[in-house]
């Protein structure tokens, strides 16, 4: 008989409105506590502190249009943050401020979440996010904002909005590569700098809700408003292939994340469930049922100490509910 | 020639005489001397005849004259122990049998421990060392006119098999190891082998008998020695009739000389030594179509008649039938009877379960034998009898039907659907379940890369539904009356329960119409749990409001069984929420608390509130799931302390609970006879009124309920069916638990006395073992009863 699955380790209530977006900050300077930074749909982002388990400091940048993207640049200070007020703003936090030190203004109105990758050199960095036409991305080069390179799938191709967007540079090369899911179920990989789309493959019937991806292993995994979960793989020709589909019990998945370790893949339900699942195989782990509304996101914190390592999900309940999961080994 | 006869004869009447009468060493050694002569080690001298004569008429007097003389004294006449040895090598060379009888003969009739039984019993284990034994069969094995010497061989017989038995009433604990019965009997078997071999080498030559070895095999067995002999001879047998088939011959010949009396005997112990079906066809040969007797024990005795005998050597006699086609058609007869036997609706009734256990497993495993078109011939039968068994009140009996009915359709339908019964797994089932998927074992676990992860439990993960769920018991009522809404429906009797439990006021309003609802409520859909979620809500509800509507409808028209039996499910489980409020206790509410109302803690949050839901459940499942035996089964005396101090809050309405139950079982109605074949209704229907009683302790309506129960117990004690008895018993049990010993004493005596006879009686005689167990419970707890009154008088 199998055990229960565990209660969440701790929840942390009190945004006052859903949870979009979470993001771990654990990889510590001295001194300064493990963060957990929400985006919520009253437009404000909460620092959470992680040994106190409350809210170190409410941002409010966003003019109270909802948050549906927060990142952290690299350390506990730099954070990006991103609104349906059609601006994504660079906070400094460092010394206690709780101003933007810059925004950029989005053309796009849709939800599709920027994404971002550190470049070679310490300041500088490429963001992609959705451009003005309704099927673009634009990649920037930051912080100086300027632009990189629209990428919009030919005229014909009538892939939809872009939906969600990963960045990431294979080890092999240094050309960044972007894969983006589309409202029209695809997911495309585009090589950033040659502007050039590389693979496109159709995996949903529906809008691509979310997809992240390993690039160790080449495979990645995507989530729509269906049934079922989508694992593609890149092959050395740059091709994507669907590995295999996961039947899940029910349709709607808002945020799928991979664990940094790439050992475990947690998936937020709008069936109010966190599912977990093996990365290799795809083994169904467990289904943590705590919230009580549809879980917007997902996210894990940084691989610190296995045994502190943690899961957050933010919900439409207002709630974040931490677990401590499958970090014993 | 007659002079040379009777040179022999005078030779050993002058021996006879000088040993009875000289205490001269050397003149007596002179005289054993020249008998001597006539022994086997000097056959070249003395003529056959002579050495023939001297044998048989006269050695065993000369040798009964020798044990006679034997003493210490005696012996010490010749220097240098040379008087022991000639001593010993007369009986050690002399002709076996002879030597054999005497010595035997002189060691039963010597008294006590003494010098000569010590010295016999030497020279005994001297003789058995050397193999003489061996001499002794192969002997008798080459007499070709058994009639004359049949008195001889006979009473050979009895003392070969009977050497353990006579040497240790003899000597006591002074025994010697070799004559103990495991150290004989191994070697008893070693030397038949031997004699075998002769047997088998001289056949091409002269003519001989197997028949006496097979006597002694026999003997041997009915003794009940099987395993220590044919531990022995059937490896050795095994080895040398595996490839020459002149031992074959041999063996079956063996087995076939062996009186009848001694078959059943030889048979079984060959069926349980013989490590496969293949080795009994080789050691067997044909015997069970040669030999009438032999068939009996084979298809009948084995099979129908006794039920001891492990499965594995159940399968290896009907592998054994199976092998030979001869043979097969025997099979087929066995298979026809073992079914006849299984569907027989009076077998079913009247043999102990574990018989019917065994036959469902010869049965099934007999299936394997035959071809598909046979089977669809026996189909009727069998049917037949998977509909008795499933008819059956005993839930192990049923499960033999379950599984026996799957074996069936298993293997006449090989593809396409397959029958399944739901069965709880236990160990009976999980045996024969065994023995028809005779599967090679599953292959190792996948290599899958996520094992270092081990999944949690994930059976709660199931379809969200999104229908609202109602808030008032009035809208469940209209929910589950005419809602065409499914999804609407279900989420109501699931939220339903805890509405109950909550507005005790609202749904004492509607309680009857609820209760109504909820009894004829039937499955639209295929909804998980819903006996359990209606069960629960109309136990809320009975808890709630007194169960007259229930109590009533019980013995009402048009009602399934199934309503039937669920309405006392419901009664048990209402009685025993009120009898104990654990929950109560647990939510610890100041102020008077009416009777059974269960307020649970307003969710705090949904984690909170699942936990104490799910503690619940679980514990109805297991109470459920033990609802009739439980209680008999645990050490009575903890029960009687643990709950002795409780308030029962069933004081008030256990009446209205106990005696509508009781009140009309006799009077019959046309869809409802509880005295004629609803017997499975009748069984529960006993164990309730047993439960209800046990619950009823400590309070005022204790007494004359366990009277009326006495009553009751009284007019079925010789029902038919074992489930029914089992209540009966267990009612007895609660009875004595729970009416006070003085009122029990005072009021009931005579019932009482009554009643202990009738259990001694079940706990000697009655066929079913569970009720022969709970009788006895039933007994111990009379017991303590009246030590308890002693104790409290004195």
């Amino acid at each position: 008989m199998a055990l229960p699955p565990p209660p969440p380790q701790f929840v942390l209530r009190g945004t006052q409105s859903a949870v979009n977006s979470l993001h771990f900050s654990c990889r510590s300077q001295a001194q300064s506590p493990p963060l957990l930074f929400s985006g919520s749909l009253s437009g404000l982002v909460h620092v959470w502190n992680l040994h106190t388990r409350r809210v170190d400091a409410t941002l409010d940048g966003h003019g109270g249009q909802s948050v549906y993207w927060v990142k952290t640049l690299g350390d506990q200070r730099l954070l990006l943050s991103q609104g349906r007020d059609l601006k994504l703003c660079l906070w400094d936090l460092a010394e206690g401020r709780r101003a933007p030190v810059d925004s950029l203004s989005l053309d796009s109105v849709g939800f599709c979440q920027g994404s971002v990758l550190r470049g070679g050199a310490q300041e500088c960095w490429l963001l992609a996010v959705p451009g003005r036409g309704t099927e673009e991305v634009q990649v920037l080069d930051m912080p100086s904002k300027t632009s990189v390179c629209t990428l919009k799938p030919e005229a014909g191709a009538k892939a939809g909005m872009p939906m969600c967007l990963e960045l990431w540079q294979p080890a092999s090369s240094s050309h960044p590569l972007l894969l983006a899911g589309y409202e029209d179920g695809s997911v495309i990989l585009w090589n950033v700098s040659e502007r050039r789309m590389l693979s496109r493959l159709s995996c949903h019937k529906e809008p691509v809700m979310s997809l992240d991806f390993d690039s160790r292993k080449a495979k990645g995994v995507s989530g729509s408003s269906e049934k079922a979960l989508c694992v593609w793989g890149l092959d050395e020709q740059q091709n994507l292939k669907v590995c295999r589909t996961q039947e899940l019990t029910n349709p709607g998945i808002a945020d799928v994340v991979i664990r940094p370790d790439g050992k475990i893949l947690a998936t937020a339900g709008w069936d109010h469930r966190i599912r977990l699942f093996g990365w290799k195989q795809l083994k169904p782990l467990a289904v943590l049922d705590y919230h009580s509304a549809a879980v917007h996101c997902v996210a894990f914190s940084d691989p610190g100490q296995p045994r502190e390592q943690l899961l957050a999900g933010g919900s439409k309940d207002q709630r974040i509910s931490v677990w401590s999961v499958y970090n014993q080994s | 020639m007659d002079s040379e006869l009777s040179q022999v004869r005078h030779t050993m009447q002058e021996a006879l005489q000088t040993l009875s009468s000289s205490s001269d060493g050397v003149q007596i050694s002179e005289a054993l001397r020249s008998v001597k002569h006539y022994l086997n080690g000097l056959q070249n001298i003395v003529p056959p005849r002579e050495r023939e004569e001297c044998s048989k008429i006269h050695f065993s007097t000369f040798l009964q004259c020798l044990v006679n003389k034997l003493s210490p004294d005696w012996l010490e006449l010749l220097p240098a122990g040379q008087l022991e040895e000639l001593w010993d090598s007369f009986f050690l060379e002399s002709p076996a049998d002879q030597a054999f009888l005497v010595l035997m003969e002189s060691i039963i009739v010597t008294a006590g421990p003494s010098f000569r039984l010590m010295k016999m019993s030497q020279v005994l284990t001297k003789f058995l060392k050397r193999g003489r034994l061996v001499e002794l069969m192969w002997e008798i094995c080459q007499q070709q006119v058994p009639r004359g010497s049949s008195l001889l061989q006979e009473t050979l017989l009895s003392k070969v098999v009977c050497l353990p038995d006579h040497l240790g009433n003899q000597m006591k604990e002074h025994c010697p190891s070799l004559f103990f019965p495991q150290n004989y009997f191994p070697l008893l078997g070693e030397e038949m082998i031997q004699v075998l071999q002769k047997i088998s080498d001289s056949l091409r030559g002269s003519d001989c008998s197997i028949s006496f070895l097979s006597q002694i095999l026999a003997k041997v067995c009915i003794h009940g020695r099987q395993k220590e002999i044919l531990g022995v001879l059937v490896p050795r047998l095994t080895e040398l009739t595996q490839a020459d088939c002149i031992w074959q011959r041999l063996s079956w010949r063996l087995m076939e000389c062996v009186p009848d009396r001694g078959m059943e005997a030889v048979v079984s112990g060959l069926l349980q030594e013989a490590p496969g079906a293949k080795v009994l066809s080789q050691l067997l040969g044909n015997l069970v179509m040669k030999n009438k007797k032999a068939q009996f024990v084979v298809t009948r005795k084995c099979l129908l008649m006794q039920y001891r005998y492990p499965t594995e050597m159940l399968q290896n006699l009907l592998g054994y039938l199976a092998l030979d086609s001869h043979r097969r058609t025997l099979l087929l007869q066995v298979l026809k009877d073992l079914l006849e036997t299984w569907g027989s609706r009076s077998a079913i009734k009247h043999s102990p379960v574990e018989q019917q256990l065994y036959i469902s497993k010869s049965s099934s495993s007999i299936l394997f034998f035959f071809c598909l078109a046979f089977i669809s011939e026996l189909l009727t039968t069998m049917m037949g009898g998977v509909q008795c068994h499933i008819e059956s009140s005993l839930p192990q009996v049923r499960h033999l039907g379950m599984i026996v009915a799957e074996t069936i359709s298993s293997r006449i339908h090989s593809e396409g659907p397959k029958l399944k019964f739901q069965y709880e797994e236990n160990t009976w089932t999980r045996e024969l379940l065994s023995l028809v998927n005779v599967k090679p074992a599953d292959p190792g676990p996948p290599a899958s890369g996520d094992d270092e992860f081990v999944p949690y439990d994930m059976t709660r993960d199931k379809e969200l539904k999104n229908t609202k769920a109602p808030v008032y018991i009035r809208d469940c009522l209209e929910a589950l009356t005419s809602s065409e809404d499914v999804e609407r429906w279900e989420v109501t009797l699931q939220v339903l329960e805890s509405l109950i439990q909550r507005n005790p006021a609202a749904t004492r309003e509607v309680s009857t119409e609820l209760a109504k609802v909820l009894l004829h409520l039937e499955e639209k859909t295929s909804m998980e749990g819903f006996e359990m979620l209606r069960r629960r809500a109309l136990v809320a509800v009975t808890i709630i409001d007194p169960v007259q509507y229930l109590t009533s409808q019980f013995y009402a028209m048009n009602y399934s069984l199934r309503q039937r039996m669920d309405i006392l499910d419901v009664l048990i489980l209402a009685a025993q929420e009120l009898s104990s409020p654990k929950s109560l206790e647990k939510a610890k509410i100041p102020g008077p608390v009416e009777a059974g109302i269960q307020l649970s803690p307003a969710p705090l949050s949904p984690s909170l509130s699942r936990v104490p839901s799910e503690d619940w459940r679980r514990i109805v499942e297991e109470r459920i799931k033990n609802k009739t035996r439980r209680f008999a089964k645990v050490e009575p005396g903890s029960y009687m302390e643990k709950s002795a101090n409780e308030p029962n809050k069933l004081n008030s309405v256990v009446g209205y609970f106990f005696f509508p139950l009781i009140q009309r079982f006799d009077r019959p109605l046309v869809t409802f006879d509880l005295l004629g074949e609803d017997s499975l209704v009748l069984g529960r229907l006993v164990h309730t009124v047993g439960i209800l009683m046990y619950f009823a302790i400590n309070t005022t309506a204790a007494v004359p309920m366990g009277k009326a129960l006495l009553e009751f117990v009284w007019a079925l004690r010789f029902h038919t069916d074992a489930y029914v008895r089992q209540g009966l018993l267990y009612a007895i049990s609660s009875i004595l638990l729970s009416v006070p010993a003085e009122r029990l004493l005072e009021d009931m005596t005579e019932e009482l006395l009554e009643t202990r006879s009738w259990l001694a009686a079940v706990a000697e005689n009655d066929p079913d073992e569970d009720c022969r167990k709970l009788a006895m419970q039933a007994l111990l707890l009379m017991e303590k009863l009246k030590d308890k009154l002693q104790i409290g008088s004195s």
